[in-house]
C-alpha cells in the first residue's frame, strides 16, 4: 500500500508537465485554431534557455523561471508574425504542417550545435535534498514543481475564463469581427495569445531542466503522449485539460507498478478507448 | 546523374586496372558509417572520421606509394538508409572496408551486406555480440566491446567486490533483455543473486517509479540494463532520489565517456562500468589522445569506439602491406588480419579470434569525485582488468559457424 | 476555409487524356532506368516511396484526411513480409500477401477508431496510433525490436524471376509501382472517387444527399493503408530488412512532406515529391543532421509560399489537371 501512494505522487508529478503542456496546447488552440506541432520544440528551447543563462550569464533557476519564459515567448510572437499568420483563412492542416517543419528545424539546430546526449542543468540549492514521509523519500524539488505548476495552471484558467481581458479573448475567438468593433486589436490579441501558449511551455522546459538531461529530442516525444492527452480531453475548456493532463499522470504511474512494460502504451490504449465510447473527448467540443 | 556515370566508368576503369596488376595494386578506401548527427554522433560521428585520418596519416604508408581515401556518411541510425549508402559505396565508390558502424541494427544490417559482397568491416560501435556469434561473417571483425564482454567484465568485478544483490533496470527490447540475462548469468555464477527486475519503456523521461521500486529492493546494486538517454537519466534521477546516497551502488552496464561528461561528475560519481580504453591509461593512448582532442572542434578525449577506429585501421594498413598489395578480396584479407597478432598504441597487445572477435583486455572504471578530478575529462579510475582471454564469451559457448568444434 | 487542394482545374476527357500521357512518359522512363547506368537501387528505393505517397495522397487530397501515421502501414507490411520469407520460409509473392493483408487488417482497426474525428484531431488520432503500434514493435519478439529483421532471403517471385539480380528486382519493382499508381488513380476517377471528393468538399452536404460518409471514409482509409502496406513489402525486397525506422513517426513525416513538395491532390505529385526527397537524403546524407532543417525549412517554405507543390504549380500554370 505505501509503495503505491509513492506511486500516486510521482504520477503527480509527471502529470504536471502534461498538464502545463496540454494547457498550452488548448490556449493556442482556442484562440488560432492551430494544433502546435511546435510545442515540444519549444518546450526543449525552454530548458536550454535556462542552461545557457547559468552558463553564459551566471543567472541561476529562480530568475531562469520568469525570463525563458519570455524568451521564449517572445520567439514565439516573432514566429507568429511571420508566419502563422499568413495562414489564416487556409485549412488548419497547414498550421500543423507548418509547426511540425518549425519543430523539424528547431530541434535539427540545436542537435547540431548541442549534439544528442545532453547538458547537464543541476537543481537549485534551495530545493536540494528530500524529505521522508514515511511511505517514500520524496525529492523536495519534485514536490515543488507539482505544487508550482498547479498553481500556474490554475492561474492560467482565472485569467483566461474569469477576467475581463480572458473575456475579450474568448469573444475575439467567438467572432473576430464584432470584436474588432469594438476597438480591439484583435491579430495583437492573438500574437499574445501565442506567446503564452508557447510561455507555457517554456517554463514545463525549464521545470524539467533539473530532472532531465537538457537534450535537443526532450520534447519530440513528449509532445506526441501530449497530443494524446488533448485528444483524450478534449480541448474545449481550459479546466478539462488540467484536469487530463494530472489524471494521466497519476494513471500512467500506476501502470508503472503494476504493469510497467505498458507504461508508454497505457495513455494511447486509453485514447482508442475514449475515442470508442465518446467520440468527442472527455470535455471537448465536436471538431 | 553525370558524376554519377563518369564514378561508374572510372570505377570499371580501376577494375581494369586492379585485374591487370593484382599484387601491386595499392589503392584502399575506407568508409566511415557512423552517426553524425543523432544519440551516438559523440561517440563516433566526426571523431570516427579523424580517427581514421590519423591512422592513414600514422601508418605512413603514402609515402611508400599507396594511395588511400577515406569517406564517410552519416547513416542516421536507420538501417535501410545504411544498407543503401554501403550498397553504393561497395558499387559505386569500390569502398573496400567499413569502419565504426555504430547502432547494433545497422551493423547487422551492413554485416550482411558485407559479407555478400566482399567487402570488410571493422565494427568499433555495435555493441550486439551477436555479431560476432550466431550472425558471425568471415568479412568482419568486432573490434572494441560487446554486450557479453560488458555483462561478464562489470557482474563478476561488483560480485567479487561485495555487491552480491541486484536489482536490474531494464529497457524493455531485445537489447536490454539481451544485457540483463547475460549480468544475471555472471551474478549469479560468481555467487550473488537477482532479488528482482523492472523493466521500462524505451527512451523514457521519467525513472522516478522505477527507482522508487529499486530503492524499495535494498539490493547492493542497482544495474542498469539500458543505454544512452536511458542510462544518463537514470543517473541522474537516481541521485535526486539519493539512491547512492542511500548506500545502493549503480552499474552502468553500457556507459561511456560521452555520457560521464555529459552528465557531470557531481551527479555520475561512484559509478562503475566497464570499457575497453580510456585516454589515462598509459603513455600510449596519453599521447594518442592528446594529439586527437587538439584536432577536435569542441577538444574532446576520443571514446572507446573512436580509439577503435584508430587502432582497426592500424592492423588492417600492416596486414596489407604484408600482402604488399591490396587483393580488393574482404574474406582473404580478414582471414589475414586473423593471423597476425595485432599490436597498437591504444589497445596494446592482441589477436583476433577466429569468429572476428578482437581480444584485449577490459577495465573495469569507478567515476571519480569531482574533488579528485584534476581537471576536464580526468574521469575515471582504474578498479579492476579482467585479461582478455577470460573478458569475451568463451568460443566453446559460440554459435558461431565459423568455430568448427 | 480554403480547401488543401487546387480545384480549380477541370477534370474533363481531355484532362485524363493529359494524364495518361504523362503516365506513358514516365512509364517509358523508368523502364529505361537500367540501360542508362543509374544506380538502379536509388530508384527502386524512390519507387517504394513514391507508391507510398501516392497512397498518402488517396487519404489527403481526394479524402482531405491527413494522416500523420501512414508511416505504421509501411512498417507493418515490412515486418509481416520480413518474417513470412524469413521464418516460414515463405515465397516471394507469398510474402508480399501477407505483408498486404497485414497492411489491411491494420487498416481496418485504426481506420475504425480514427475517423472518428476530423481535421487536426484525425492527424493526431493517427499519430498517437503509430505512435503506440511503434512501441508494441520495440517489445515484440518477432521484430527483433532495435536490430530489426536482417538478411532476408529474396527467392524467385513466381518461381522464375530470381530477386536477387538487381535489374530483375527493379522490374518488378516498378510493376508493382505502375501496378498500384493505376490502381489510385482508377479509384481517383470512379463514382467512389467523386463522392469522396463530395465529402472533402463538403461532408454536410454529401450526409444530407444520403451518403453514409463515415463508410466512404472508411473504405478510403482501408485502401490508402492497404495499398501503402504493398510499398512497404515490395521495400522489403529493396532494402532486405525491416527495421523500427519505418514504423517512426519521422517516416510518417517524410511521407507528408514528400506529398507536399510534389503537390497534395495531384496525380503526379507525390511520385516527383518522393524521387526529390529520397534523392536529397542521398546527397545530404554528409551534412547530418542538417537534413533535417533542411527538410524542416523545405515544410515552411511550401506550406508559407509553394502550397501547391511542384506538379501542382505547374498543372495550375497550364491550366491542365495533372
Amino acid at each position: 500500500m505505501q509503495a503505491l501512494y509513492a506511486q500516486l505522487l510521482v504520477g503527480l508529478i509527471n502529470g504536471s508537465f502534461y498538464a502545463l503542456l496540454s494547457l498550452g496546447l488548448a490556449v493556442i488552440f482556442g484562440m488560432l485554431n492551430i494544433i502546435n506541432f511546435a510545442h515540444g520544440a519549444l518546450y526543449m528551447m525552454g530548458a536550454f534557455c535556462a542552461y545557457f543563462l547559468l552558463n553564459l550569464a551566471g543567472i541561476g533557476y529562480w530568475p531562469a523561471l520568469i525570463i525563458a519564459p519570455i524568451v521564449v515567448g517572445i520567439f514565439g510572437m516573432i514566429l507568429e508574425r511571420t508566419m502563422l499568420q499568413w495562414l489564416s483563412g487556409l485549412d488548419h492542416l497547414y498550421g500543423l504542417l507548418l509547426t511540425f517543419g518549425i519543430a523539424l528545424i528547431v530541434q535539427g539546430v540545436f542537435q547540431n550545435y548541442f549534439g544528442s546526449s545532453g547538458l547537464p542543468y543541476a537543481i537549485p540549492d534551495e530545493l536540494k535534498g528530500g524529505m521522508n514521509l514515511g511511505f517514500m523519500f520524496l525529492p523536495i524539488y519534485r514536490g515543488w514543481v507539482v505544487v508550482f505548476s498547479l498553481v500556474v495552471c490554475l492561474a492560467t484558467w482565472f485569467l483566461i475564463e474569469k477576467t475581463r481581458l480572458g473575456a475579450n479573448l474568448r469573444a475575439a475567438t467567438e467572432n473576430p469581427t464584432l470584436v474588432r468593433a469594438f476597438g480591439i486589436n484583435v491579430p495583437r490579441m492573438i500574437t499574445l495569445t501565442y506567446g503564452l501558449g508557447v510561455g507555457l511551455a517554456a517554463l514545463a522546459g525549464v521545470l524539467s531542466a533539473p530532472i532531465n538531461q537538457v537534450r535537443p529530442l526532450m520534447g519530440a516525444d513528449l509532445i506526441i503522449v501530449v497530443f494524446a492527452v488533448v485528444v483524450i480531453g478534449g480541448m474545449g475548456s481550459i479546466m478539462g485539460s488540467i484536469i487530463t493532463g494530472f489524471a494521466l499522470g497519476v494513471i500512467e504511474g500506476l501502470t508503472k507498478y503494476f504493469y510497467p512494460e505498458a507504461s508508454n502504451t497505457v495513455v494511447f490504449v486509453l485514447m482508442v478507448l475514449v475515442l470508442l465510447v465518446k467520440p468527442t473527448g472527455l470535455t471537448g467540443r465536436a471538431a | 546523374m553525370k558524376h554519377r556515370i563518369s564514378a561508374l566508368f572510372l570505377g570499371t576503369a580501376l577494375a581494369f586496372a586492379a585485374g591487370g596488376a593484382l599484387a601491386q595494386d595499392k589503392n584502399v578506401k575506407i568508409g566511415v558509417l557512423t552517426d553524425n548527427s543523432g544519440l551516438y554522433s559523440d561517440l563516433g560521428g566526426a571523431g570516427s572520421t579523424l580517427a581514421a585520418q590519423m591512422a592513414v596519416e600514422d601508418s605512413g604508408l603514402a609515402g611508400k606509394g599507396w594511395k588511400i581515401d577515406i569517406i564517410s556518411a552519416d547513416h542516421q541510425n536507420k538501417p535501410d538508409i545504411a544498407t543503401t549508402i554501403a550498397r553504393q559505396w561497395i558499387d559505386v565508390e569500390k569502398v573496400d572496408i567499413f569502419m565504426d558502424v555504430l547502432n547494433s541494427g545497422v551493423a547487422l544490417a551492413v554485416n550482411n551486406l558485407v559479407k555478400e559482397k566482399n567487402a570488410v568491416m571493422i565494427n568499433t560501435g555495435a555493441a550486439t555480440s551477436d555479431l560476432t556469434n550466431a550472425q558471425c561473417s568471415p568479412n568482419t571483425i568486432h573490434w572494441v566491446y560487446d554486450t557479453y564482454m560488458l555483462a561478464n567484465s562489470t557482474g563478476q568485478a561488483l560480485v567479487k567486490a561485495g555487491g552480491d544483490t541486484w536489482y536490474f533496470l531494464t529497457a524493455d527490447y531485445a537489447f536490454g533483455h539481451a544485457l540483463e540475462r547475460d549480468t544475471t548469468a555472471v551474478v549469479v555464477k560468481s555467487g550473488g543473486k537477482v532479488i528482482g527486475t523492472v523493466k521500462h519503456p524505451l527512451n523514457s523521461s521519467d525513472f522516478s517509479s522505477f527507482l522508487l521500486q529499486a530503492q524499495a529492493s535494498k539490493a547492493k546494486i542497482v544495474g542498469m540494463a539500458n543505454a544512452g538517454g536511458d542510462t544518463t537519466n537514470t543517473i541522474k534521477q537516481a541521485s535526486e532520489f539519493g539512491i547512492v546516497a542511500g548506500g545502493q551502488k549503480l552499474a552502468g552496464l553500457l556507459l561511456f565517456i560521452t555520457d560521464v561528461h555529459s552528465l557531470g561528475l557531481k551527479v555520475a560519481q561512484g559509478l562503475s562500468f566497464t570499457e575497453t580504453f580510456y585516454w589515462d591509461l598509459n603513455d600510449g593512448t596519453r599521447a594518442f589522445s592528446k594529439r586527437f582532442s587538439e584536432r577536435m572542434k569542441n577538444k574532446a578525449m576520443p571514446s572507446m569506439v573512436q580509439a577503435g577506429v584508430y587502432s582497426g585501421l592500424i592492423h588492417y594498413f600492416k596486414t596489407l602491406e604484408a600482402m604488399s598489395g591490396n587483393p580488393h578480396d574482404g574474406a582473404k584479407v580478414v582471414a589475414k588480419m586473423k593471423e597476425l597478432p595485432t599490436d597498437d598504441p591504444l589497445f596494446g597487445k592482441g589477436t583476433i579470434r577466429v569468429d572476428g572477435r578482437k581480444i584485449h583486455p577490459a577495465y573495469l572504471f569507478e567515476v571519480k569525485k569531482p574533488a579528485d578530478s584534476k581537471g576536464p575529462w580526468d574521469y575515471y579510475k582504474l578498479i579492476g582488468t579482467t585479461p582478455g582471454d577470460q573478458a569475451f564469451r568463451p568460443l566453446s559457448e559460440s554459435a558461431c559457424p565459423l568455430v568448427k568444434k | 476555409m480554403s480547401a488543401l487542394t487546387d480545384d480549380t482545374l477541370p477534370t474533363s476527357p481531355r484532362a485524363v487524356r493529359d494524364e495518361m500521357i504523362v503516365f506513358a512518359a514516365m512509364a517509358v522512363l523508368l523502364a529505361m532506368v537500367p540501360a542508362t547506368g543509374i544506380y538502379p537501387f536509388f530508384v527502386m528505393q524512390a519507387l517504394c516511396f513514391a507508391l507510398l505517397a501516392c497512397a498518402f495522397n488517396l487519404l489527403i487530397g481526394y479524402g482531405g484526411l491527413l494522416s500523420f501515421g501512414h508511416a505504421m502501414f509501411l512498417g507493418t507490411a515490412g515486418y509481416c513480409t520480413a518474417h513470412a520469407l524469413k521464418v516460414w520460409g515463405a515465397t516471394p509473392e507469398l510474402g508480399i500477401l501477407v505483408g498486404v493483408a497485414g497492411a489491411a487488417a491494420l487498416s481496418v482497426v485504426t481506420g475504425f477508431i480514427s475517423i472518428r474525428r476530423q481535421g487536426i484531431y484525425f492527424s493526431m488520432i493517427t499519430l498517437a496510433l503509430s505512435q503506440l503500434l511503434f512501441f508494441i514493435y520495440l517489445q515484440a519478439p518477432f521484430t527483433h525490436g532495435e536490430d530489426g529483421i536482417q538478411g532476408i532471403p529474396q527467392g524467385y517471385l513466381f518461381g522464375i524471376f530470381n530477386l536477387a539480380k538487381p535489374t530483375v528486382l527493379y522490374y518488378v519493382v516498378l510493376a508493382g509501382f505502375l501496378g498500384g499508381f493505376l490502381l489510385i488513380y482508377r479509384t481517383i476517377n470512379s463514382p467512389f472517387g467523386e463522392v469522396l471528393k463530395s465529402i472533402r468538399e463538403n461532408e454536410q452536404r454529401a450526409i444530407s444527399l444520403g451518403y453514409k460518409t463515415d463508410q466512404y471514409k472508411l473504405l478510403a482509409f482501408i485502401l490508402s493503408g492497404t495499398i501503402a502496406g504493398f510499398a512497404g513489402s515490395l521495400k522489403v525486397f529493396v532494402a532486405q530488412n525491416a527495421s523500427l525506422t519505418d514504423v517512426h513517426w519521422t517516416m510518417s513525416g517524410e511521407i507528408v512532406l514528400m506529398t507536399l513538395v510534389g503537390g497534395l491532390g495531384t496525380v503526379f505529385g507525390p511520385v516527383v515529391g518522393a524521387f526529390v526527397i529520397i534523392a536529397m537524403q542521398q546527397y545530404l546524407a554528409g551534412f547530418g543532421q542538417w537534413v533535417t532543417v533542411i527538410q524542416g525549412v523545405i515544410f515552411v517554405a511550401c506550406v508559407l509560399t509553394f502550397r501547391r507543390g511542384v506538379i501542382g504549380e505547374i498543372a495550375h500554370y497550364f491550366r491542365r489537371s495533372l
